[in-house]
């Protein structure tokens, strides 16, 4: 081994698993903490950030942080089972160990979207990461104004985070609504996809921010909702998903004409993504 | 130029082979056909002629390199448990690199502004940087399919080397072009010549002027985004593509890589290898969709990136040296310099149409 100063793009911190959460049939939620504890105390992400989980002879992919930067007692992940990367994390265990590298990418603006209205639209796993912005908000509520969440999936049993949606519900500084494709009898929400629902909503537009993700056929109509609404392309955010290799704006794999996903988003407002080239 | 020195070529071989006794030479030299940068020996055919089959990048981006190792083992005392070790491999051989011609030598710019920006230092591309001395030989032959001039480069430039080889009667002059090169110069046993840097200025001013001609291919960055819609264009560029990668793979300034992990029980490695972005999996996600899903999209990336993107994102600097051996190799004879001008007098066309 050749020793070095100077910091190592590609070289993963250890960390190990402190929890796991079967959030759907086919979503886990790791909670993991760096092994070296000042890296973890000296740990600083913002909300919005991903990271590149590693496991060791698979490889690695890409995830938001969707823990909040104001509760640090671990890094959170959500990942849906889709290839052989995420069918190796399903399988490990609370105290396995794993790779990460973060924070890597921009972040959501939550210092311009102080003093506003948020309404944030969420489509299954594309809740995770409103879920870190949420909390940082819910954390920080006196600096943002009315927030409401409207977040679907295609059944109730589809739901992530479906322990902590009771104190959303409950809350009486925001508003939650639920909805699912899917209904079952005790179902006690919205039947019916995304868009329509946020249509009966009817959030108002002025001094707002709405912020998206989920499916990419979910959003395109949940934007063309929200301009309905009165929404400007500015005043909507959502965060986008490419594949990436090296995170960091390196490896030429995840670039949209001169935008590099991973380092210059995965967030970003309705009206950037209309000055891109249209190859999202 | 700092330093001038004169090698005979009689001494050349010797000299490059006294070099091996401290550090890996690397140089053209024939092998199975072909010419290829390879480490020297004294067995080695070196080739000097003309351009290399293959760009001399992998002296800085290997086809292939370990970025670390990983070891899994028992846990003590808990048999359940595993631990894991992970261990970094940085490169340290320092190296000669003889022979790149100013196109690859070139080339290394393009890599040094994305793989060197500020705080992003890719260490693995730098530590190599840095324990590399490019020694360029100025073209005396360029081939007709050479076009270094066309995109902002020329036949005796030394834009990425630390030294210029060129070719005079009986042997070489060398100029240093960097502090490292004169550092490394001042220390061999080679003749001054700063008599002789006249005749070696003349040698590559009469290759600059037998360049062939065309109009230069840069500053069409405009051309490229206004054309990004324009899918019969892009189809029919691309329809005869087999999407084989011998273009990528080949360019002195394609710098796409993947990163894989192999295992062989328990030990393991993650290694850096080169990737081609028309490759249908180069932008597959995981969920099935994929943004490049069809050839013409993937081209008009390939040529964005070369001619459009980056030279937005690096002060009008193409991605492109000229060198030309996309060209010599393609299987289908597609030519970059054909698709760029036809870009260009496309776009031109509709910007006049639109304003008719």
């Amino acid at each position: 081994m050749t020793s070095t100063d100077a910091t190592n793009l590609y070289l993963p911190d250890m960390a190990t698993i402190q929890e796991v959460i079967q959030e759907t049939s086919n979503i886990k939620t790791f909670r993991i903490t760096l092994n070296n504890p000042d890296a973890m105390r000296n740990f600083r992400f913002e909300p919005g950030q991903v990271g590149q989980l590693s496991v060791f002879g698979v490889g690695e992919s890409t995830f938001v942080i969707n823990s909040s930067p104001t509760r640090m007692d671990y890094l959170q992940f959500s990942v849906m089972r889709v290839g052989e990367l995420t069918e190796k994390l399903h399988k490990l265990r609370v105290g396995d160990q794993v790779g990460v590298r973060a924070p890597l990418g921009n972040c959501f603006p939550y210092e311009d979207m102080k003093g506003k209205d948020i309404v944030f639209v969420g489509g299954g796993i594309g809740m995770a990461p409103l879920r870190t912005l949420l909390l940082y908000m819910l954390d920080n509520r006196d600096d943002y104004g009315k927030i409401s969440l409207l977040y679907g999936a295609r059944s109730p049993s589809d739901m992530a985070f479906s322990y902590e949606l009771p104190e959303w519900l409950g809350r009486e500084d925001m508003t939650t609504e639920l909805t699912v494709d899917n209904g079952t009898p005790d179902w006690k929400h919205h039947v019916g996809l995304i868009p329509n629902v946020l249509k009966e909503m009817a959030p108002s537009a002025e001094n707002a921010f709405a912020v998206t993700c989920g499916p990419p056929i979910m959003i395109k109509f949940t934007i063309e909702a929200l301009h309905s609404l009165g929404f400007k392309d500015e005043q909507i955010i959502t965060t986008l998903e490419k594949r990436m290799k090296c995170g960091v704006g390196i490896c030429g794999r995840c670039n949209i004409g001169t935008k590099y996903v991973c380092k210059d988003g995965p967030v970003f407002t309705n009206a950037q993504l209309k000055e891109l080239p249209n190859e999202l | 130029m700092l330093t001038a020195r004169y090698i005979a070529n009689d001494k050349l071989m010797p000299w490059l082979l006294s070099l091996t006794e401290t550090r890996q030479v690397l140089a053209p030299v024939q092998a199975g056909g072909q010419t290829l940068f390879a480490p020297l020996d004294e067995n080695s055919r070196l080739d000097l002629k003309g351009l290399a089959d293959a760009s001399a990048k992998a002296a800085l981006l290997p086809r292939c390199e370990t970025l670390f190792e990983f070891h899994y083992s028992k846990g003590e005392g808990v048999p359940s448990k595993t631990e894991l070790e992970v261990r970094e491999t940085l490169p340290d051989q320092d190296t000669f690199l003889f022979g790149a011609r100013p196109c690859d030598a070139k080339g290394f710019t393009v890599f040094d502004r994305v793989y060197d920006a500020g705080t992003r230092r890719d260490i693995y591309y730098c530590t190599r940087r840095d324990k590399t001395l490019v020694a360029a030989l100025a073209c005396t032959e360029p081939a007709d399919t050479c076009f270094c001039n066309r995109v902002g480069g020329g036949p005796g430039d030394t834009d990425g080397a630390d030294m210029l080889f060129t070719p005079v009667d009986g042997g070489y002059v060398i100029e240093s072009v960097t502090e490292k090169g004169e550092a490394f110069l001042a220390e061999q046993p080679l003749m001054e010549a700063e008599e002789r840097k006249e005749e070696a200025r003349k040698v590559r001013e009469a290759v600059s002027e037998a360049m062939p001609g065309g109009d230069p291919l840069g500053g069409t960055e405009g051309e490229v985004l206004r054309l990004f819609d324009d899918k019969e264009f892009w189809g029919g560029v691309a329809a005869k593509c087999l999407s084989c990668g011998a273009c990528s793979y080949l360019c002195p300034t394609c710098y796409c890589f993947n990163m894989t992990d192999e295992v062989n029980g328990d030990d393991g490695v993650r290694v850096r290898t080169w990737d081609n972005c028309m490759s249908f999996q180069f932008t597959l996600e995981g969920s099935g969709h994929n943004p490049r899903d069809g050839k013409a999209q993937r081209m008009r990336n390939r040529i964005g990136h070369k001619f459009s993107y980056y030279p937005e994102l690096h002060d009008g600097n193409l991605a492109c040296v000229g060198c030309g051996r996309c060209i010599v190799h393609c299987p289908v004879s597609m030519d970059v310099r054909a698709i760029v001008a036809q870009a260009r007098d496309r776009a031109l066309a509709k910007e006049e149409h639109a304003n008719d």
